[in-house]
């Protein structure tokens, strides 16, 4: 479909009904209709959010730089916190997952012995490891991370196989053909071959990384983006709930916005994406 | 001409090639009884209706696919796998689309080890040759066909294979991009003396290219005849030799298109 107009009125078209929902919610916990403790004005969470963003002492040089007193404040320590965790989980659910995946992809043998368990466990969701993953490792960082390595991990893996699997044939002929060993044609060919379905794993990957950390966080440990909500509510600080919330959708934004680049970038060769 | 300078054995030597695929709906004979010999240095087409085992025949000199029985030598050697002596040019081309031109040019001298001075050197002169050097850094996909198609043949020049084997290579060109790379690769093999299979179901460009002609049967797929094609390059589609071949050829092919369709109802009512 598409639309007329110069990019200004786009934009104005664009931002009409986020900006009515706003002007409403705000008109309505104004008007005292629902307890601010319900709903807060959106003008109180984004004090709130500010308020949870900001550096909470004045700047000491004695301190250290200014670049870290901005940096000081308790949103910036729990996305740091946050993001840690699912980087660190989401690296071993990779690095675990893709020498297996390449593997049963090439390999019909390891792909029978393996495939059974794997079609056992996939479907279980990361979150239902919660229990036993308190028992196996306790409360704080290491049920988390193994909860985030296995949401990252099959995602990752299933796609790794297909994608391998899914390799035009005619790829590896023509490498044949042109004198390629086995291995060089699994790495030259095999893997680049099926690297956007490894790449299309690795983003859902990350996504499900993403879920699984806010949830671990409210339940195994005591920081981090979404232990801090779990906590506001607790005080009934209901804007400071939607304020963490904000920024947990803004750490998934720039998330993607960053995955997208780098999928672009790698497959940049590939018909269907413009560099 | 090119026979003349073998005086050795032929290139590829074919006897009692028969192959069989066995599917879900049954089995297909694909070839039968099929003898070939190619002289170093001769360009032959082996020209046939779609589905009459071209492919087939030409997949069991490169490697790709053994035959039920029968045996195929090509350079000297009995055919047990893919190689580089005998390089394939695929009608879908089959570059490898996430290396560049470039690249995709060097990558039979990568496999062949060598160095990486003289693989530079190799692949510019053939992106010269060929009229590629602006594209050496565009992938595949930013190319036409045409381009694609010439990227595929300095891919399997580069090894400098005795041997080209190709499959329905301009296939997918339009006319004028076909009659451009149909002089080229001539250009080309004058200068370089090749063995060269080239596979067609184009009358006119079995004709325009080759020096015999291997008119196949279909289903199954055997020789019904070879024809020696002696006009004198650069050849003239529009002369009335070059007509009279065609007409000559047509002939057969149509022969074998009736038979063929005579056999499809005779085994409709069969079955
Ligand atoms: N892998 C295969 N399995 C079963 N039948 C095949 C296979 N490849 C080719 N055939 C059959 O063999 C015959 C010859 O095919 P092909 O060599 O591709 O013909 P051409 O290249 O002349 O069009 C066809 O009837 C085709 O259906
Ligand atoms: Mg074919």
């Amino acid at each position: 479909m598409k639309t007329a107009g110069s990019s200004a009125t786009r934009l104005a078209r664009q931002l009409l009904v986020p900006a009515i929902v706003l002007l409403a919610w705000e008109g309505i916990s104004r008007a005292g209709w629902v307890s601010p403790i319900i709903l807060p004005a959106p003008s109180q969470v984004l004090v709130r959010w500010i308020d949870y963003a900001r550096p909470l002492a004045p700047y000491d040089p004695a301190e250290g730089s200014r670049l870290r007193w901005i940096f000081s404040g308790e949103l910036p320590h729990d996305a740091l916190a946050s993001l840690i965790r699912v980087a660190g989980g989401f690296a071993v659910g990779l690095v675990l997952a893709l020498p297996l995946g390449l593997l049963m992809g090439a390999k019909p043998m390891v792909y029978e012995l393996m495939n059974p368990l794997v079609q056992i466990v996939r479907p279980i969701p990361p979150i239902a490891f919660i229990p036993l993953a308190i028992l196996w490792f306790g409360l704080g960082n290491p049920p988390a991370f193994f909860l985030i390595s296995l949401g990252a991990f099959f995602p990752i893996l299933m796609n790794t196989i297909a994608g391998v699997r899914n390799v035009d044939a005619i790829y590896v002929r023509a490498a044949r053909n042109l004198g390629a060993s086995e291995w060089t044609l699994f790495w030259r060919v095999m893997v680049p071959a099926a690297m956007p379905y490894i790449l299309a794993g690795v983003r859902i990957g990350f996504g499900v990384a993403f879920i699984v950390v806010i949830v671990a966080e409210m339940i195994a440990v005591n920081s981090g983006l979404g232990y801090r909500i779990l906590e506001a509510r607790e005080y009934f600080w209901s804007d400071k709930v939607i304020a963490g919330m904000i920024s947990i959708g803004l750490a998934g934004l720039g998330i993607d916005v960053g995955m997208n680049r780098l999928n672009a970038w790698l497959l940049r060769w590939h018909r269907g994406v413009e560099g | 001409m090119a026979a003349a300078l073998a005086g050795g054995a032929p290139a590829i030597q074919v006897r009692g090639v028969r192959k069989v695929f066995s599917g879900s709906e049954g089995e297909v004979l694909a070839l039968d009884g099929i003898d070939l010999d190619v002289e170093p240095g001769e360009l032959v087409c082996l020209l046939g209706p779609s589905g009459c085992g071209k492919s087939t025949l030409l997949n069991a000199i490169a490697g790709f696919s053994p035959p039920t029985s029968g045996s195929i030598v090509a350079n000297g050697r009995a055919v047990t796998a893919p190689g580089p002596d005998r390089a394939m040019v695929f009608q879908e081309y089959a570059l490898f689309p996430w290396m560049t031109v470039e690249k995709n040019v060097a990558f039979g001298l990568e496999m062949a080890k060598v160095p990486a001075r003289e693989r530079r050197e190799r692949v510019d002169a053939l992106l010269a040759m060929l009229n590629l050097r602006e594209f050496r850094d565009r992938f595949p996909k930013d190319l036409s066909g045409g381009m694609r198609q010439r990227v595929a043949i300095a891919r399997v020049l580069a090894i400098d294979s005795p041997m080209l084997l190709m499959d329905e290579p301009f296939g997918a060109l339009d006319a004028l991009t076909r009659r451009n790379l149909q002089d080229e690769l001539l250009r080309i093999w004058a200068k370089l003396r090749k063995t060269i299979v080239f596979v067609t179901h184009g009358i006119e460009e079995s004709i325009y290219l080759a020096d015999r002609v291997v008119v196949m049967t279909y289903r199954p797929g055997t020789v019904k005849r070879i024809v020696p094609v002696t006009l004198p390059r650069p050849r003239d589609p529009a002369a009335p030799e070059f007509n009279a071949l065609k007409r000559e050829i047509s002939q057969m092919v149509m022969e074998e298109q009736a038979r063929h369709a005579q056999a499809e109802v005779g085994g409709a009512t069969a079955d």
